[in-house]
C-alpha cells in the first residue's frame, strides 16, 4: 500500500518538524524561558501541524485525481482505432488494463496493445508515486522552514496552536456532514433513475408489490409492479405492534427501576436490560422464526384462529421486546432526572409512591419518554433481519397481524441480495424505498426532537 | 444582649403564653443515618398555635428532628429512629400507623420551593384529589380559593390559576407551596429553612404569612437566621451536635439562655 508509506512518512516528518521547532523555540527563549509566550512544545506543535496539515491536504487531493489523470494518459497513449465511442465500453477497457499491469502473470493470449498500455500504465504509476512523494516532502519541508522563521519569544504559539486545533476539528465535524449529504445525494440520484422507469405515483400509491422484472420477452410471471403502499403498511403494522409490546414494559421498567427497585436491584436488573440490548438482531431473528411464530401458531390453532408459520405478530412481538431497552432506558433516565424534591413534595402531602409516580414523576417525565418511544420507533422502522425470518417476504396488503407481511427494509434487502444488474428498476427500486424511508424515520426524529425540547420541563 | 433584646417585639412576649396544649410531644428520640448517630435523647413539646423554631448551626440535627415529625426520614436508606413521637397523644411510630394518612395531618415546607410542574390550581389541588376531600368541582374551587387567599397569594394569581406553578417568582413559588400544603388542612405544618432560598421582601412576606396563620396551624419552623427565630416564633429549641441542648419561650432564650453554648451560638461567637 503506498498511500500507508506516504501517511507513515508524512507522519515522521512531522515528528522531525516538532522536534526542530521545539529546538528552535529553546534556541529563541535563551537561557530563560520566561521570555518565551509559551511552552517550547508548542513551538514544536506549531510547526508540525503547519509541515503536516498541507502535506496531508495535498496528498488527499493526489489520491484523489491520480488515478483519472493516469487512466485518461494511458488511453491517450493507446493506438487510435483501439478506444470505444461508448464510457461503457471504456471502462472495461481501462479494467482489463489495470488488471493486465496488476497480474503476476501476463496471459500468453493477451492483446500486444494491451500489454503495453499496461506497462505503460505501471510506469505512470511510478513515476506518479515519485512524483507525490517529492510534491509531498516539499510541501513539508516549505511549511516547516516557513513556520520556523516564525518561532520568536513573542510568538503566541499556545493560541496559534488552539486555533489550528479548532479549524482540524472543524474539518471532522464537516467530514461527518459531507457523509451524510453524500449518502442523501446517491439516493436521491438512484431514485430519479428509478422515477424515469416507473412512474412516482405508481411508487407511492400503487398496491401490489411484485419487483420481479421479465429480462427476455418470453419470461412468464414477472410483470414488475412497484406499489410501495403494501410495505409501508407492512412496516407500520410491524411497528404498532412492536410499540404496543415495548411501550408498556419499558416504561414499567423504568418506573421499577426509578423508584421501586433497591439499589441492589437495579444494580442486577440494569446490566441483564442492557444484555438485551446488545443481542445481535439476527439472534432475535431465529428466535422469532423458530420458537416465537410456532408458538403463536400453535397457540392460535388451540383457539380455532388461522395463524400463518410467519406472521407479523411474532416479528412485531420480538422486535417489542428488542426495543424495550431504549424506551426502559430513556424513560429511566429522564424520570430519574425528575428532582428528588418533587418526589418530598409529593409524599409530604400524603401522596403514596404509585400517586406520585402517576401524577407527578411521569407527567414531568412524558416529553422525555414520548422522545425516547419515537427514536425506539425509528429504530423498529429501520429494523429488517427480524421481519426477514420471522414475517416472510410476501407483500400482502394487510393489517391482520396474524398474516404474513414485509417491510421495506426487508424488501431493500432482498433486492440487492446476490448478483443484480443496477441498472434495472429492480434494482433501483431499492434506493427509492431507501429515500421514501430515510424521509419517514427524518421526519419521526425531527417530531422526536422537537417534542423533547418544546415540552422539556424546567424544574428550577 | 441589648442589641438581642430589640429584635423580639413586646408583642411577641406577651402572646408566648404557656397554657396551650401540647400537640407534638417528643421523648428521648434517637436517629441514626447508618452507623452515625444524628439526633441524641431529644425530648421536645410543641404546643398549640404556637410557632416553634429550631435553629443551631448546620448539621446540628434540627432538619432530621422535623423530618422525623412527618416520617419522611422513613425514605431515606439506613434511617433509624428510636424513642416516642406523638401526635395528640398518638405515637406516629406506631407499626399500624398510616404513614400516608400522617403526612396528610403534618404538612411540609421545604427549603427551596418545590412546585410541581403543573398550573397553580393543580399545585393546590393536588393533596385535596389525592385524599377525596372535594366532592365536586365547586367544592375544590373553593378549597383552591381558600388556601390560596390563606396563603396571601390569592390576589396576585387570580387571573394565572391555569399558568404553570413553575413560572411565578421564587416567593410566590413558595407562598404556592404553603398554598398546597393548608389545602390538606393539615393540623401542623413543618417548614424546613423556608425563606434561605428567598429575597428579604418576599421572606418578610412569609414571615407575615406565618404569623398569620398560626392561629390554625401548629407551625415548627427550622431557620439558620436567628432574627428570623426571634421574630416568628414563641418558642425556641437550640440544638447543637444532635443533641438539644435548650428549648424555651423565644424571649427568653434570645434574652436570658442557660446554656454557654446557647449564648455562643445567639451571640454570634460560633456556629
Amino acid at each position: 500500500m503506498p498511500n500507508v508509506t506516504f501517511l507513515v512518512a508524512t507522519l515522521l516528518l512531522a515528528t522531525v518538524a516538532f522536534v526542530i521547532g521545539r529546538r528552535r523555540a529553546v534556541e529563541v527563549g535563551g537561557p530563560r524561558r520566561r521570555d518565551l509566550h509559551s511552552l517550547p512544545s508548542y513551538y514544536g506543535l506549531y510547526v508540525a501541524l503547519w509541515c503536516g496539515i498541507p502535506a496531508l491536504a495535498v496528498g488527499a487531493l493526489w489520491m484523489m485525481f491520480e488515478p483519472g489523470i493516469v487512466d485518461s494518459l494511458v488511453l491517450d497513449a493507446l493506438p487510435a482505432g483501439m478506444v470505444p465511442a461508448d464510457p461503457h465500453q471504456v471502462s472495461f477497457l481501462q479494467t482489463a488494463i489495470r488488471r493486465l499491469a496488476n497480474a503476476a502473470v501476463i496471459p500468453s493470449d493477451a492483446d500486444p496493445a494491451l500489454i503495453a498500455a499496461a506497462a505503460h500504465y505501471n510506469s505512470l504509476q511510478q513515476t506518479a508515486s515519485l512524483a507525490l512523494a517529492a510534491v509531498l516532502l516539499a510541501v513539508g519541508i516549505v511549511g516547516l522552514v516557513w513556520a520556523r522563521s516564525h518561532i520568536s519569544p513573542a510568538m503566541r504559539a499556545r493560541n496559534r496552536v488552539e486555533k489550528l486545533i479548532m479549524i482540524a476539528l472543524f474539518v471532522c465535524s464537516c467530514l461527518s456532514v459531507l457523509t451524510t449529504i453524500a449518502i442523501v445525494l446517491s439516493l436521491i440520484f438512484e431514485s430519479i433513475r428509478f422515477f424515469q422507469a416507473v412512474p412516482i405515483t405508481d411508487f407511492l400509491f400503487g398496491l401490489e408489490w411484485s419487483p420481479q422484472t421479465a429480462m427476455r420477452a418470453d419470461q412468464v410471471g414477472s410483470s414488475g409492479a412497484f406499489g410501495a403502499v403494501p410495505l409501508f403498511l407492512g412496516t407500520a403494522l410491524i411497528t404498532a405492534i412492536s410499540i404496543v409490546v415495548a411501550v408498556p414494559i419499558g416504561l414499567f421498567v423504568a418506573i421499577y427501576l426509578a423508584d421501586y427497585a433497591s439499589p441492589r436491584a437495579r444494580a442486577v436488573v440494569k446490566p441483564l436490560l442492557e444484555i438485551l440490548a446488545g443481542i445481535p438482531t439476527v439472534v432475535f431473528g431465529f428466535f422469532a422464526a423458530l420458537t416465537v411464530a410456532p408458538f403463536l401458531r400453535g397457540l392460535g390453532g388451540s383457539i380455532g384462529l388461522d395463524v400463518a408459520s410467519e406472521s407479523a405478530l411474532a416479528a412485531g412481538v420480538v422486535m417489542g421486546i428488542m426495543i424495550v431497552p431504549f424506551v426502559s432506558s430513556l424513560s429511566d433516565d429522564v424520570m430519574n432526572a425528575v428532582p428528588q424534591s418533587l418526589r418530598d413534595g409529593s409524599a409530604a402531602l400524603g401522596a403514596t409512591k404509585s400517586e406520585t409516580i402517576r401524577q407527578v414523576v411521569v407527567p414531568a417525565a412524558l416529553p422525555g419518554i414520548v422522545g425516547g418511544v419515537l427514536l425506539a420507533v425509528s429504530r423498529a422502522i429501520g429494523e429488517t433481519m427480524i421481519v426477514v425470518m420471522a414475517a416472510g417476504l410476501a407483500a400482502n396488503l394487510t393489517v391482520n397481524p396474524l398474516e404474513a407481511v414485509t417491510t421495506v427494509t426487508v424488501q431493500i434487502a432482498t433486492l440487492l441480495v446476490g448478483d443484480q444488474e443496477f441498472d434495472s428498476p429492480k434494482t433501483l427500486a431499492a434506493f427509492a424505498l431507501g429515500l421514501l424511508l430515510f424521509c419517514v424515520t427524518l421526519v419521526l426524529n425531527l417530531v422526536a426532537l422537537h417534542v423533547v425540547r418544546k415540552y422539556r420541563e424546567k424544574y428550577d | 444582649m441589648a442589641a438581642i433584646e430589640t429584635l423580639v417585639p413586646p408583642a411577641k412576649v406577651a402572646a408566648a403564653g404557656a397554657g396551650s396544649p401540647v400537640t407534638v410531644e417528643a421523648r428521648d428520640v434517637n436517629v441514626y443515618y447508618g452507623e452515625k448517630q444524628a439526633l441524641k435523647q431529644v425530648d421536645l413539646d410543641v404546643r398549640r398555635h404556637e410557632v416553634t423554631a429550631l435553629i443551631g448551626p448546620s448539621g446540628c440535627g434540627k432538619s432530621t428532628f422535623l423530618r422525623c415529625i412527618n416520617r419522611m426520614n422513613d425514605v431515606i436508606e439506613g434511617c433509624r429512629v428510636t424513642g416516642r413521637i406523638s401526635l395528640d397523644g398518638e405515637d406516629i411510630y406506631d407499626s399500624d400507623l398510616d404513614v400516608v394518612a400522617l403526612r396528610a395531618r403534618v404538612g411540609m415546607v421545604f427549603q427551596k420551593p418545590n412546585p410541581f410542574p403543573k398550573s397553580v390550581y393543580d399545585n393546590v389541588a393536588y393533596g385535596p384529589r389525592i385524599h377525596g376531600m372535594a366532592a365536586n368541582r365547586g367544592e375544590l374551587d373553593e378549597i383552591v380559593a381558600n388556601s390560596l387567599e390563606r396563603a396571601g397569594l390569592l390576589k396576585e394569581v387570580r387571573d394565572r390559576l391555569n399558568d404553570p406553578g413553575t413560572g411565578l417568582s421564587g416567593g410566590q413559588q413558595q407562598r404556592l407551596c404553603i398554598a398546597r400544603a393548608i389545602a390538606v388542612n393539615p393540623e401542623v405544618i413543618l417548614m424546613d429553612e423556608p425563606c434561605s432560598a428567598l429575597d428579604p421582601i418576599a421572606t418578610a412576606r412569609i414571615e407575615e404569612l406565618i404569623d398569620e396563620i398560626r392561629a390554625n396551624y401548629t407551625i415548627v419552623i427550622v431557620t439558620h437566621s436567628m432574627q428570623q427565630a426571634a421574630r416568628v416564633s414563641q418558642r425556641t429549641a437550640f440544638f447543637h451536635l444532635g443533641e438539644l441542648v435548650e428549648a424555651g419561650d423565644t424571649p427568653e432564650i434570645f434574652t436570658s439562655p442557660r446554656d454557654r453554648r446557647t449564648h455562643g451560638y445567639i451571640t454570634g461567637r460560633f456556629g
